[in-house]
């Protein structure tokens, strides 16, 4: 294999690995965006949560990692609506700045709490002998780990659009984000409607939290040190769109991996540059609406 | 610990034994630890190891008490520990201060302990030029060249390293140890293909695309910088996912990179690493064995001490020391000067406090994983005594002035 | 206030509820105005041993009144105010470091334009953006410039800090002492400056012209108002005073490290400046004093857990005290005022 041809399948395979990250974590942020305008900071909270959970669980339930991830994403998806009932819910009226105060103060809370539970060291995530090593695909051998994490996140992403494509509820979705009025007025209960999505987006960003420990390593930090990163995709992709954030998901990923192998003096610089020069470009972000 | 201040009390126990025209001193230490935040974790392991030594040795300061009073400096900018050292020093009206995670927040803090006159025991920050920042400074804990110098000269002889890539997180220890590397790597023969900063202290980057650089260069060792905390398992982890074992590449580093804390998490991926530092909780020397069990049954059986604990340990035997030979009545120059050419049998091995840069001189390491049982080991397999500061013992860089 | 996020969701915000007197009355003094000031100079002799801490909180009052010119007055959202801050700093710090100009007003006045420049410049572009986009790209303006400062540590001294800072007495006479009792007055003094010329510009008509800007945008433009332009212009001076913050806090510490343009500062600021209620100026007193000693004294608590005890307490005023403590007030006084008609 030419050495060109084995860069470029190096950097779109990487950026796609850890592309599929971001996509997970921050896919539930733009929905909830876009649905009810409500700038929630706190997102990343339920991906370490879900990081945690899935740690917890696997110790005290004795039980692998992937049916200890699904627990962790029913569990915080769970436990999400109730934090949406009691905080959420009473601001949705109120003013973004309330609402920004309202979740950064979460994040705080947050902090504190998993320092006092579970120590300030980072805790690492015992993942199954099948997922470790390297896989041959023919052209060459990969991370199994991250293979699998491209799995996962295509698989998500397909049902993710399947189901608001191609169902009544998601149907129901599309309407109350296009146009929350009109929504409402032909007897949408955007609330309800809401309500689930909200729980669906924490469950999935938790799930992505709980992938994520073996590539990003997980402390009661999580949530304030990636924040920036899911707030980025979800601007680049355009609120209240999956296939936005997918894209901008896809496309910040393989540009920052591509800026770090090529050029690592770089730093961060990339991915901001992009973000920045796509914004300017397009200040709903790629698939959002303008108007 | 929830509380603001930790007095050590036992010793009034002492004191009412006492005849009274002995004087009791209460000796108050300001202590500015990282303790929330992203390096949170090494805070609180130099917390431990400076509480565990209280609690060990806190009769051997006969009547005095030993108080201290926390103050947390949260990021790595230099302000927030700044206000709290010049509180501790005014207000508070403390006799010592010590801790600092930071270098910037150690750096930022200098003339005002110049200033207030307060001596200040380093256990951490390692940036080589710091002690000369003020008279009144002494580090206990290492700087970057101590480690990074002699890897260098080790891995070309040793390892038969001829080519080697260097990989860092971006910031002044990362520049620190990789230029450190490369000096004693180039002047023992080697060549340094490429030198790769990788993303910021902040948080931990994903890895893939600076292991692969270094993976498609292939060098015979890739010697990798990464600050104690979450980085090194990643590190670890990325270099087995890409089999770059298997691509014939040795990786190398300071012992940062297994540090006992991470170690076990590391999984069998770490077993062959070559890394070199001043301590391990692995060490089989009765000081330290001694010091891990007391550590376990203190906090665990299943926490251990890393180098941050020992620095803890270590910086309040050299506070103690300072207390003893002061009996109490801590003058700043006595201080220093009790600590000037201080020697210490610390569990990492005997320390000194070189007289004349009040700098740590310590035995270095060669560190090798192996399996031990079920659980992941460290192996001494060869020491460098002694080592003092490279970088102003050879005038380089910014320590030449 | 346009939405940060839908633009269909509430296209009216909630505003900070204006003094409903006539608009020639607004500007003069309220006797409750002096309280501010009486406390500041009280407390120098009440607290003589925080005069550190107090210089802190009255730089970071400067800090969020400039952010008020911008978020409250204007309606712009930015997650990325530390630029100017930053900006600031290191021109005052490197000033001393690197020319050896060591006389702080100066010192400050060239911070506080070299902030100006740069607020105008990068406002020139971001300012034609409204919304979640212009939130991210002031954020990201503020990482480049982080990743800027990183790249070029030998002039900035980078993540380590800018060593070297040599500041002389201030007007010859009044060193930065121990305690920071000149520091003090001198911050005092400036923050005194800095919040007439804040309060005069608010109450211009310039100043009336933004608060339009902010709450009817689509109004403004049809009335024949420059918005654009207008908005530059606040800009430009908001960075100048956040630079002028930036300045006092690298003399006053004698050390700029890459943390004075991080996104922490962005965002606590902006979390100071709601807690205490935007477009009032007095809300960056309230929520600098509440914000900042809330933590101090958290922080001694428990230097573990504090964070959990400051997010509770946005919380908690997020769920009582709508539009931030002033906010809060003003509703209790309209409430009593009801109840007593």
């Amino acid at each position: 294999m030419s050495e060109f041809l084995n860069v470029v399948i190096s950097i779109v395979f990487d950026g796609l690995a850890y592309a599929m990250i971001l996509f997970i974590i921050s896919v539930g942020l733009s929905v909830t965006m876009g649905l009810m305008g409500f700038v929630n900071l706190a997102h990343g909270v339920f991906a370490m949560a879900g990081g945690y959970a899935t740690v917890a669980i696997m110790s005290q339930l004795g039980i692998g990692f992937l049916p200890a991830l699904l627990c962790a994403g029913v569990a915080i998806g769970v436990a999400s609506l109730v934090l949406e009932q009691t905080l959420y819910a009473p601001l949705y009226k109120a003013g973004e700045l309330d609402q920004l105060l309202l979740s950064i103060g979460l994040v705080f809370m947050a902090s504190g709490a998993f320092t006092y539970f579970f120590g300030p060291d980072p805790i690492s995530v015992q993942i199954p002998d099948y997922l470790h090593g390297q896989i041959d695909l023919g052209v060459r051998s990969f991370p199994t780990y991250r293979v699998f994490m491209i799995a996962v996140g295509i698989a998500m992403a397909l049902g993710l659009w399947i189901s608001l494509e191609r169902t009544l509820i998601g149907a129901r979705i599309r309407a109350a984000v296009d146009n929350r009025p009109m929504a409402e007025a032909v007897g949408i209960n955007v609330n309800r409607l809401f309500k689930l999505t909200f729980a669906l987006g924490s469950g999935i960003a938790a799930i992505g939290g709980g992938l994520a420990i073996d590539i990003l390593g997980l402390t009661p930090n999580f949530a304030i040190q990636y924040l920036v990163l899911f707030l980025i995709v979800v601007a680049v992709g355009g609120l209240g769109t999956i296939r936005g954030t997918f894209v901008a998901a896809l496309a910040l990923g393989i540009i920052d991996n591509a800026g770090k192998y090529l050029w690592p003096e770089g730093g961060a610089f990339f991915i901001y540059a992009v973000a920045i020069a796509i914004l300017l470009w397009r200040p709903s972000g790629l698939f959002g609406r303008t108007d | 610990m929830k509380f603001r201040t930790y007095g050590y009390a036992g010793a009034l126990l002492a004191l009412s034994s006492l005849p009274a025209e002995t004087l009791a001193a209460t000796v108050r230490v300001g202590v500015v630890l990282t303790y929330t935040g992203g390096a949170a974790q090494l805070g609180q392991q130099i917390d431990r190891g400076m509480n565990l030594y209280i609690k060990q040795h806190g009769s051997e300061l006969g009547e005095h008490n030993i108080e201290l009073i926390k103050r947390d400096s949260k990021r790595p900018g230099g302000d927030i520990a700044k206000t709290a050292v010049q509180e501790l020093i005014t207000r508070d009206q403390v006799d010592l201060l010590t801790g600092f995670v930071f270098s910037p927040n150690a750096m930022a803090s200098a003339p005002l302990v110049t200033r207030g006159q307060v001596p200040m025991v380093i256990m951490n920050a390692g940036t080589a030029w710091i002690p000369s920042l003020s008279p009144y400074i002494v580090r206990v804990s290492f700087t970057m060249w101590q480690f990074g110098h002699p890897m260098g000269g080790y891995a070309y002889d040793s390892l038969d390293c001829k080519s080697a890539a260097s990989g860092y997180t971006d910031y002044p220890p990362g520049k620190d140890s990789v230029a450190a590397f490369k000096h004693g790597f180039e002047r023992a023969g080697g060549e340094l293909v490429d030198s790769i900063p990788m993303g910021s202290p902040r948080e931990v980057p994903d890895f893939t695309p600076f292991f692969q650089r270094v993976k498609d260069a292939k060098p015979d060792c890739f010697y990798v910088f990464v600050p104690g905390g979450n980085h090194s398992t990643a590190v670890v982890k990325t270099f087995a996912d890409l089999g770059m074992k298997q691509a014939g590449i040795r990786l190398i580093g300071p012992g940062d990179i297994t540090q006992d804390t991470k170690l076990q998490s590391m999984g069998e991926d770490a077993v062959g690493l070559v890394t070199m530092h001043h301590y391990s909780a692995d060490y089989e020397t009765p000081e330290n064995k001694a010091f891990v069990q007391a550590w376990k049954a203190e906090y665990g059986a299943d926490t251990t001490p890393d180098f941050m604990g020992v620095a803890g340990w270590d910086g309040m035997a050299a506070i103690f020391h300072v207390i003893r030979s002061q009996n109490g009545k801590i003058d700043a120059d006595g201080a220093i000067q009790a600590l000037r050419g201080w020697k210490f049998n610390s569990p990492r091995g005997p320390i000194l406090i070189d007289p004349d840069t009040r700098d740590i001189v310590q035995d270095v390491h060669i560190h090798k994983v192996v399996k031990s049982g079920d659980r992941l080991a460290i192996q001494v397999v060869g020491t460098i005594p002694q080592v003092k500061d490279p970088c102003k013992a050879l005038s380089l860089g910014k320590c030449a002035n | 206030m346009p939405s940060l996020v839908g633009s269909h969701t509430r296209r009216q915000q909630m505003q900070p509820t204006q003094n409903n007197q006539h608009p020639s009355r607004r500007h003069r003094w309220h006797l409750a105005e002096a309280l501010p000031w009486v406390i500041a100079v009280g407390a120098y002799f009440v607290f003589p041993d925080y005069l550190a801490f107090g210089t802190q909180i009255l730089i970071t009052i400067i800090f969020a009144i400039s952010l008020d010119l911008i978020l409250g007055y204007a309606g712009i959202v930015t997650l990325g105010h530390a630029a100017y801050f930053g900006t600031g700093a290191y021109a005052a710090g490197m000033l001393s470091a690197h020319l050896g100009w060591n006389e702080p007003i100066s010192g400050l006045v060239l911070a506080g334009t070299a902030a100006a420049v740069m607020g105008w410049i990068s406002g020139l572009v971001l300012l034609r953006y409204r919304g979640l986009a212009l939130i991210m790209l002031t954020l990201a303006t503020a990482i480049l410039l982080y990743e800027l400062a990183n790249t070029f540590e030998d002039i900035t001294g980078g993540f380590d800090g800018l060593l070297g800072i040599h500041i002389s007495p201030l007007l010859g006479k009044f060193d930065n002492d121990l305690w920071g009792h000149n520091y003090y007055w001198y911050t005092l003094t400036v923050l005194v400056i800095v919040f007439l010329a804040a309060r005069r510009v608010v109450f211009s008509p310039f100043g009336r012209s933004l608060i339009g800007i902010r709450d009817n945008v689509q109004r403004m433009h049809a009335i024949g108002t420059p918005v654009y332009r207008r908005l530059v212009t606040i800009y430009t001076i908001s960075a100048g005073l956040a630079g002028i913050a930036g300045g006092l806090f690298a003399q006053s510490n004698a050390f700029v490290t890459l943390d004075v343009l991080g996104f922490a500062r962005s965002g606590t600021i902006l979390v100071i400046l709601i807690l205490g209620g935007t477009g009032r100026l007095y809300g960056a007193f309230v929520g600098a004093v509440v914000y900042m000693v809330v933590e101090d004294e958290l922080t001694k608590l428990s230097p573990e857990f504090w964070e959990f005890g400051v997010g509770l307490v946005l919380v908690l005023v997020v769920l009582f005290a709508r539009r931030g403590l002033l906010g809060f007030i003003t509703d209790m006084n309209e409430l009593m005022h009801k109840a007593r008609s």
